[in-house]
């Protein structure tokens, strides 16, 4: 499979994408960059962490506006793959693709830590390889990760079964303890930890590779 | 009016023939300022040895680079950001991060680690705890802020409590790099009529003079200084990091260099004086930040994230095309010239012209008069004590500032960004490995002014010795050496003495364990209101092994074998006074640090190594502050605890708490391989006990000494930093 790895001006987590999908999973992966009107050729595409344009206001508040959304959000809205990882989630929320917002960490400080995490629904194809109710640790490095909507949203999000995954150790004050939510459609998630981080046994844990795995099996199975 | 002394005003008048203008007085006082030109340290410096196999750059240019094996190499290098960060200590410690960044980047190499070594005065202090407790904050918060968002892994580094840092906090920040030897570059304005291209962030009136304002004391008016504290932009320097590694990949640039203290002064002469060319541009070509600046305050800016490239003629858009690409400005301002002089014009008016060379590396060098003794602020008498409650005293130093976990400050730092990080925070070492290569890179900070406070020689090369061993211990083999000297005022003899015994027990340390320095920083007059910091170097000493799952501090298993390798040292009344038992439990210090014996210390540091590389060890702790009783707490966070025996003379409070090197911790599955591994180096490896579920238990197999459940230590010891600031979650 062909993964597409944004990359705006301050992403810092793109090349662990890239690595981890060429790398760890042995997928081709390769960089977008913000200003591409197109995505090219690509099944799945990944919104990296980092500080897109420095997130000075909003984290992902400029991202939105940049000309490769544009090329997301059409290729979110034919049923294309797209992974929204801690600031690419913040961007995915600023954009509309997802509802609620990501605000400061409850204790108002960046929190990098390992936590464990509850696979809420696989029925969704960035969790379709794993358990319902699986527990996967997974590290997050984030300051403004708080998860937030309002009530409506909150119902709606449960009754149609769109959280995706929840904290078990809830480390920055999320709403409803969400981790990762996905879009009506469900062929968009965000999350705030970085399970691309955890898909390599050297650095002590692999249990993030289950959702990069889930996507390469839905798009096999779409394409078979 | 000028800080240059009236001896060193008549060396610029000779140099220049001339009275100096306002301008060129600024540029010889920033240049020619303690921070800039090491002129108290330089004639000392010498001493050091800076050679080896693997040494490809050493000290002068912006950071050393080691060989590392495969073609690739490392370029490393700590710096002191202490004034600034005392000012405004969360852009003063951002600011410092973003520096020692742009100092690896600029030789090519792409920053994969960095590491902090922090000091300040007691968070509980009567008189000053809240003020040390927002610096600390601040500290940490600026740290967070930049190395978070440029996207390092900050996976290290130490965290001490003094009260001689109440009024001079340390803020020591490492940074690592990795490249290939043929992407390496220089800050040198080679090639007469190459253009000379300024990139990256506008040039405004943040920061004017801050290098002088770091070689001058702090006193009653020092809070006005706070506009000469910079402010940092993470993100800026994100892209500059990026745009400068994309055009160097062009082969268009000839030379680069970051403008950090001294800013566009610095850059400018230093390029020139390395490739003995002359600079000249003009500042109205600058790009500015503000409006009316005047050519004083352009050359004296110290504004963040600014580069200075040298490209090739002709081949200017290449350069301009990447830089576009990633927003940025980037502006010729001028021209490399034949005759060796900076020659500033401000809209073709010439306002500075002087000679790159005698600016850059002929600032007078002093000799300062040490012909004394270190100033010693402790007693060599060792007071009488009398023994308390053992487990109430592993208690109190599993919870005091240095000892604890330092959890509060590092979960605030990204430390697995990068996707390297082997062994991150906590640890005796840091280990991030190089993609690329089978090779990973160990890392270790170490500080400690009371073994240095009471012998400036004995305690540094201690230091040396711990980082060697923290390397050792998780397998690596240390190769070379950075090192950050902060001290008082060098006018005073007994401080000059201080700095001048400190760089001699360097020298002999780092010859004798194979680690030659390849750069560093010299950090002066730390002083307020006329009280001195005790001496502080700070050493940051890297390894190489071989990329494997790291040997880890805590028990595993139950039922191991815990070994003690070096065997129990030796300890008495005098050595003891600057233990953290001396501190914590007797508020008192004495004597001397403890007794190192090098070769010892060398054959235990091969042994470990051997021991790890084999996978002999399932766990291994370097021994040292706390001493014993400490380290074997410290193994026992993972709730697996053990029961320990002791045979030995000495009084409990020695065998438990006493500071003596070479000794580390391991627990095994196969205790004679250790010992067939320890006979081979000539060093011990005593078998002290067992490891078991329950709780902590040492005794001299008579008495029992302490007795601790391990959650009720491990509560202790994680807890205690943040019960001093704002709580967080574990």
């Amino acid at each position: 499979m062909r993964f597409g790895v944004v990359v705006f001006p301050g992403s810092n987590c793109d090349h662990d994408a890239w690595y981890a999908v060429s790398h760890n999973l042995g997928h081709s992966a390769e960089y977008i960059w913000h200003d591409s009107k197109t995505l090219g050729a690509v099944d799945a595409v990944i919104l990296p962490g980092g500080f897109s344009y420095g997130d000075y206001l909003r984290c992902g508040a400029i991202a939105k506006f940049s000309p490769v959304m544009a090329a997301v959000r059409e290729f979110a809205d034919t049923g294309g793959l797209v992974l929204g990882i801690c600031n690419g989630f913040q961007v995915l929320v600023e954009s509309g693709l997802l509802p609620g917002a990501l605000l400061r960490n409850r204790e108002l400080k960046f929190v990098c830590r390992p936590v464990t995490l509850r696979v809420e629904t696989v029925n969704t194809p960035f969790t379709s390889a794993a358990t319902k109710g699986q527990l996967i640790k997974v590290p997050v490095a984030h300051g403004e990760g708080c998860y937030f909507a309002d009530d409506a949203t909150l119902t709606m999000l449960r009754h149609d079964d769109r959280v995706v995954l929840r904290y078990v150790d809830n480390p920055n004050g999320s709403l409803d303890d969400i981790a990762g939510i996905c879009s009506d459609k469900r062929n968009v998630m965000g999350m705030m930890p970085h399970p691309e981080r955890a898909s390599d046994a050297l650095l002590g844990c692999t249990d993030g590779k289950v959702i990069l795995e889930s996507m390469i099996h839905s798009l096999s199975a779409a394409a078979a | 009016m000028s800080d240059l002394t009236a001896a060193e005003l008549d060396k610029v008048r000779s140099i220049l023939k001339r009275e100096p203008n306002e301008t060129e007085n600024g540029i010889f006082t920033v240049m020619w300022s303690e921070h800039c030109s090491y002129k108290s340290s330089r004639i000392h410096l010498r001493k050091l040895p800076t050679k080896s196999d693997r040494v490809l750059v050493g000290p002068g240019e912006n950071a050393g680079i080691i060989d590392i094996g495969g073609g690739y190499a490392i370029a490393f290098k700590i710096e002191s950001h202490n004034h600034p960060s005392f000012i405004e200590p969360f852009q003063g410690a951002a600011t410092g991060v973003g520096g020692i960044l742009r100092d690896i980047f600029t030789m090519g190499a792409r920053p994969i680690a960095v590491m902090d070594a922090l000091r300040f005065g007691p968070l509980d202090d009567p008189e000053n705890g809240d003020r040390n407790r927002r610096i600390l904050e601040g500290v940490v918060g600026g740290i967070s802020h930049y190395g978070n968002c440029f996207g390092v892994p900050t996976v290290g580094g130490e965290t001490v409590f003094e009260s001689c840092y109440n009024g001079n906090p340390l803020v020591n920040v490492f940074a690592l790099g990795v490249f290939r030897h043929d992407e390496i570059f220089f800050g040198r304005a080679t090639g007469v009529g190459n253009p000379v291209i300024y990139v990256g962030a506008k040039t405004g009136r943040d920061g004017i003079k801050g290098a002088s304002m770091a070689s001058a004391e702090f006193d009653e008016d020092s809070k006005d200084k706070r506009p000469n504290v910079q402010v940092g932009d993470p993100f800026m320097e994100k892209l500059l990091l990026e745009a400068c590694l994309e055009a160097m990949r062009t082969g268009a640039i000839v030379g680069i260099q970051d403008m950090g203290a001294a800013g566009l002064t610095c850059s400018t002469c230093e390029m020139g004086s390395r490739a003995e060319t002359g600079i000249e541009f003009d500042l109205e070509l600058v790009p500015q930040r503000e409006t009316g600046m005047t050519p004083y305050e352009i050359m004296l800016s110290e504004s963040q994230e600014r580069m200075l490239i040298v490209a090739e003629k002709g081949r200017e858009d290449e350069v301009f095309a990447v830089f576009k690409k990633w927003g940025l400005d980037a502006v010729t301002i001028g021209v490399v010239t034949n005759d060796g002089m900076l020659r500033v014009k401000d809209h073709g008016k010439v306002v500075a012209e002087i000679p790159n060379r005698e600016l850059a590396d002929e600032a007078p060098l002093y000799d300062r008069p040490h012909n004394v003794k270190p100033y010693r602020p402790a007693p060599m008498q060792a007071p009488e004590f009398k023994s308390r409650d053992l487990n109430a005293d592993l208690l109190a130093l599993a919870g005091s500032g240095d000892l604890c976990s330092k959890r509060w400050i590092w979960q605030q730092y990204d430390y697995t960004v990068r996707t390297n990080t082997i062994a991150g925070p906590g640890g005796d070492a840091a280990i991030v490995r190089i993609k690329e290569t089978d090779t990973s890179v160990a890392m270790s900070l170490d500080g400690n002014a009371r073994y240095c406070a009471l012998d400036p020689r004995e305690g540094t090369k201690l230091l040396v010795a711990e980082c060697c061993r923290n390397l050792s211990t998780v397998g690596a083999t240390p190769v070379a050496a950075t090192n950050n000297l902060n001290f008082g005022n060098p006018e005073r003899p007994e401080i000059m003495a201080q700095i001048v015994e400190a760089i001699e027990g360097l020298s002999e340390a780092c010859l004798f364990f194979d680690t030659p320095i390849t750069g560093g920083n010299v950090s002066l007059y730390n002083e307020t209101l006329g009280e001195a910091i005790w001496p502080t170097p700070v050493m940051g000493i890297v390894g190489l092994l071989k990329t494997a799952e790291p040997v880890t501090i805590p028990f595993k298993q139950q039922g191991r074998t815990v070994m003690l390798l070096g065997g129990l040292g030796d300890c008495d009344a005098t050595r003891f006074g600057g233990t953290q038992y001396a501190k914590v439990v007797l508020n008192n210090m004495w004597g001397l640090p403890p007794a190192l014996d090098m070769d010892y210390e060398k054959r235990v540091q091969s042994a470990i190594r051997e021991i790890v590389s084999h996978g002999h060890a399932e766990s291994a702790h370097d021994v040292s502050d706390g001493g014993l009783a400490v380290a074997l707490a410290e193994c026992t966070v993972n709730g697996v605890g053990a029961s320990i025996e002791i045979k030995t003379g000495l009084r409990p409070e020695f065998a438990l708490f006493h500071e003596g090197p070479s000794r580390i911790l391991v627990s095994t599955m196969v205790p004679e391989k250790i010992e067939e591994i320890a006979r081979k180096y000539k060093v011990e490896a005593l078998r002290i006990g067992v490891t078991m579920n329950v709780g902590l238990r040492i005794g001299d197999g008579f008495v029992t000494w302490i007795d601790s459940p391990v959650d009720r230590l491990k509560q202790v010891w994680e807890n205690a930093l943040a019960e001093e600031l704002s709580p967080v979650h574990v």
